[in-house]
């Protein structure tokens, strides 16, 4: 099968335009005799649920969680980009469109990304008159920062927890659809399965974590929105449940995996302090417009950070990155922390960590307007310490908190140890233009996909994705599918798809729990973690990429022989439910590193060390490389397919931050 | 490494809704770093090695922030520590040598599933009921033509930050569910694009969480005590508030 990315013809800046007021529609009746169903409800899913069920489509709807409010987008801190130019400092459209792309560092497509950023200004109105209570100055009006990778201040965000309050927006619209009968609701359910019949998608067999029981589900069409795949890595950011299960079953039945090796690492997480530790914790980026990241200037420096002078300080970044500073992107920052611990600066117990520093501008940036606004000349240290520490509690607060609560160390006080973490996906199911798989009728979003964000995501970017495929992009190009299915009627679960790809879940949980052996899946997970974190990590290497592969082999090998799942299938039972997931991830992983293995150059978060700079940043190999790698499932192996990058509208160059 | 931590634990354990529960006792070793969560895998593991089937409880996101764990700890929802939920309560928090009690959130409104594992799908139905803005995709303005006092959006935000978890309900003798309620509907009443619907609204909430079979408020403030975001004890009265006056208006 060839690729077909369908990118509408045109200038990039009108394709979207047009495309919209050309595309078949399905009228409002034709809509309530057509059934969607929708995998998942972070940002994506529940966005996208709310908005189809909006127009009059009958919308099934699915989580693992308990609620559709808990999925992992409520997690999400900073906040989300969006090309307003409300701080007339020179954005738009075009220039998110650019930052992006380049931030990406030019693996992702032009057209996905201009309509991305042409979306983004549509997303806060929707989310201002949803009640979401955004960050507001002293007028009235939105406040605004700024991120990583870029030079302007276009982030929205609501303290500390902005996912929690754009998610409880979707959340909210999600439930007012429910109440109206339009969206049914099926929480601690979990996808196990897609259902074909001739070639399209179906359907889904859920199960029902509570009972245990599989379910079947028709629906004219299938969105996944089940987000990344972090958690293969077992220490990562995400939640406990996040998981590939969906996305792989789909990849099984069909769909392509699209650049399944780009990882985001991210730089600011809360260092690993024991091998009982379950998860990692971010520090937002937006700590980075306040925060100056630094280590001594001499190496296993064993003084309290407060001990050490100004000018035995490295801020290696603003050293490095003079016009980005502190503010470069996550990969370059990641790598960056890891060039000093590696080189012997790191600090802390484990000498894996680098310090994030906010004295500074407490003092100087907010200190001194606090002062100022109160007419005291000349403010001692005390008094810059004491107004500034307000400002950055008000910005940050819950942050800080949450930092205190882990380490036990006060952050307004001392500086925060930080080190990287894998924190994001880039890679996911390969979709075309209408965000649908290669799987007719089925589609991925949000996370999930794999369309917007190259090899490495731009901060605050990942909320502006999840909302832009759900509330403004999948609503329309749905229509381009379903309009050619009014005359399907819906299908009988009792079709023979059904049957088969229920007995085929049945099977593969019964097999599950027949091992019977004496290994927990917690402890398979822990080591298929380790070997991803060493050997498809921050830094990649041909020789640790074919030893990863072998091992993951003899890891899988060992699972399906010795694990032990305790209880029974037809009741609440989370060790089932998590030994199907790192089944899944035991197969994800060896494919990441099949991906990393081909891919001969280093670009964004794909680090390959035999391809780097002299100055050890990224080298890219455009001429051999500028593709998506898309993964077909063959069974026990897999089959490249390679969609060529095209920019037509973005001068390709060395990515540089200097 | 800090030094480990011998604790003693009383756990409630129940098959499943229908079946009665008791405790059982386990004994674990703890590193004071640890998480309460992380201190229960490490149990967990201890009774799968063991043969035995682990404790199921609710957990997620793990940086208290996704509302899904859900124990009460010493008589404590989400334990002895203010202002934070079981995922972000560290071992450091007691001591060696400590007999530790834990429950399952304990209220009509939320059946026990299994073990420590409650079903809070009560509070879903509240929502769909009336916490929202009726608004769809497309309709909106441009967001900065709806100014908002920083104050008031500043309010609002804070009465915003539940995430609903439902220790509140746990706290209550009487099972209440103001808290939650009264947090939804301060946040969505004190905005301009909230208030359109404000009656309606609290009139639909309310009835919906009276039929889920929560109590009413005695104003005790157990539920602001262990609120593990500190939402405070006003937004019940901000509730009343509006209750009353819609209800006056004829709603």
């Amino acid at each position: 099968m060839t690729l077909e990315s369908k990118i509408p013809t045109g200038n990039v800046a009108d394709k979207w335009t047009q495309y919209k007021s050309s595309i078949p529609l399905v009228n409002p009746a034709n809509k309530r005799q057509l059934e969607i169903i929708v995998v998942g409800t972070g940002l994506a899913g529940a966005s996208a649920a709310a908005t189809l069920a909006e127009m009059g489509y009958k919308v099934k709807a699915f989580c693992f969680q308990d609620s559709p409010r808990r999925a992992h987008s409520i997690a999400a801190q900073g906040g989300i980009n969006a090309a307003k130019n409300y701080q007339n400092d020179g954005d738009s459209v075009h220039r998110l469109f650019y930052d992006t792309i380049k931030g990406g560092d030019y693996r992702a497509r032009e057209a996905n990304v201009h309509r991305l950023a042409e979306c983004s200004t549509s997303i806060i109105d929707q989310c201002v008159a949803q009640g979401v209570p955004f960050a507001r100055e002293y007028g009235g009006m939105l406040s605004n920062r700024s991120f990583g990778g870029t030079q302007v201040q276009r982030t929205f965000y609501a303290a500390g927890q902005t996912g929690q309050q754009l998610l409880l927006g979707a959340y909210s619209g999600l439930e007012r659809q429910v109440g109206l009968g339009n969206v049914k609701m099926y929480a601690r359910h979990e996808m196990v399965e897609v259902v074909k019949i001739d070639g399209k998608a179906r359907g889904i067999i859920a199960r029902d974590l509570v009972s245990g029981k599989l379910e079947r589900h028709f629906g004219h069409a299938v969105l996944l929105c089940t987000g990344g795949y972090g958690n293969v890595f077992y220490l990562s950011t995400n939640a406990m449940g996040s998981n590939v299960t969906a996305a792989w079953k789909a990849h099984k039945a069909g769909a392509y995996f699209g650049n399944p090796c780009f990882t985001q690492i991210h730089p600011t997480c809360i260092p690993v302090s024991g091998h009982y530790q379950s998860k990692l914790t971010l520090m937002s980026e937006s700590l980075r417009n306040d925060g100056r990241i630094w280590v001594p200037t001499k190496q296993n420096d064993e003084r309290h950070p407060n001990d050490i002078p100004e000018d035995e300080r490295d801020y290696y970044l603003e050293r490095r990155y003079p016009a980005f500073g502190n503010l470069v992107p996550r990969d370059i920052a990641s790598r960056a922390a890891k060039e000093r611990c590696d080189a012997g600066y790191g600090v802390g117990q484990s000498k894996m960590a680098v310090y994030l520093d906010f004295k500074y501008n407490m003092m100087q940036r907010y200190g001194r307007t606090e002062a100022s606004k109160l007419n005291i000349a000349n403010p001692d240290d005390e008094t810059l310490t004491r107004l500034g520490k307000e400002v950055v509690k008000e910005k940050y607060g819950n942050l800080f908190d949450m930092y205190k609560q882990i380490t036990d160390e006060n952050p307004y006080e001392t500086p925060m140890r930080i080190y990287p973490a894998v924190h994001y996906t880039m890679g996911g199911l390969w979709v075309d233009y209408d965000l649908m798989t290669t799987v007719p009728g089925m589609y991925a979003l949000g996370e999930a996909n794999f369309s917007d964000h190259g090899a490495n995501r731009l901060g605050a970017s990942a909320l502006m994705q999840g909302l832009a495929d759900g509330y403004f992009v999948i609503p329309i190009t749905i229509g381009n599918y379903l309009n050619k299915e009014i005359h399907t009627k819906p299908m009988s679960t009792d079709h023979e798809a059904f049957v088969a790809a229920e007995n085929a879940a049945n099977e593969r949980i019964k097999h599950l729990m027949g091992i019977q052996g004496t290994r927990s899946v917690e402890s398979y997970h822990r080591e298929l973690g380790l070997i991803m974190w060493n050997k498809c990590g921050m830094a990649r290497s041909e020789k640790g990429l074919k030893e990863a592969i072998a091992e993951i082999q003899a890891l899988r090998a060992d699972f399906y022989k010795n694990v032990r799942i305790p209880g029974s299938i037809n009741e609440f039972n989370p060790e089932l439910d998590k030994a199907g997931r790192v089944a899944d991830f035991l197969e994800l992983g060896e494919l990441m590193c099949v991906d990393a293995l081909d891919r001969n150059e280093s670009c964004g978060g794909h680090f390959r060390e035999e391809f780097q700079t002299e100055e050890g940043e990224a080298l890219r190999d455009d001429e051999n490389y500028m593709y998506v790698s898309a993964w077909e499932s063959k069974g026990d192996s897999w089959e490249l397919h390679k969609e060529e990058l095209k920019y037509e509208n973005i001068k390709i160059q060395q990515r540089s931050y200097k | 490494m800090s030094k480990l931590m011998k604790l003693h634990l009383k756990v409630w354990r129940q098959k499943n809704t229908e079946s009665a529960g008791n405790f059982e006792d386990y004994k674990v070793d703890a590193s004071p770093d640890m998480s309460f969560l992380e201190m229960f895998d490490v149990l967990n593991e201890q009774l799968i090695e063991t043969g035995k089937e682990p404790v199921a409880f609710d957990h997620d996101c793990r940086e208290g922030i996704c509302g899904m764990c859900s124990m009460v700890i010493d008589g404590r929802p989400h334990g002895p520590k203010q202002g934070v939920t079981t995922c972000q309560l560290h071992m450091r928090s007691f001591n060696d040598g400590d007999t530790i009690t834990v429950e399952p959130w304990r209220a009509n409104g939320f059946p026990v599933i299994k073990d420590l594992t409650v079903n809070r799908s009560a509070f879903d139905r509240i929502i769909a009921s009336g916490g929202f803005i009726s608004t769809n995709a497309g309709n909106a303005v441009d967001a900065n033509s709806i100014l908002v006092p920083k104050e008031i959006a500043d309010e609002a935000f804070e009465a915003a930050t539940c995430i609903g978890c439902g220790a509140c309900v746990s706290a209550c003798k009487n099972a209440s569910a103001m808290l939650f309620v009264g947090a939804k509907v301060t946040q969505l009443s004190m905005l301009p694009q909230g208030k359109p619907e404000r009656q309606s609204r609290v009139v639909a909430m309310v009835n919906q969480m009276d039929a889920e079979g929560f109590g009413a408020c005695t104003n005790t403030g157990a539920c602001a005590a262990e609120c593990p975001k500190q939402i405070p004890l006003s937004v019940i009265a901000t509730l009343n508030r509006e209750y009353i006056s819609a209800k006056m208006n004829g709603k």
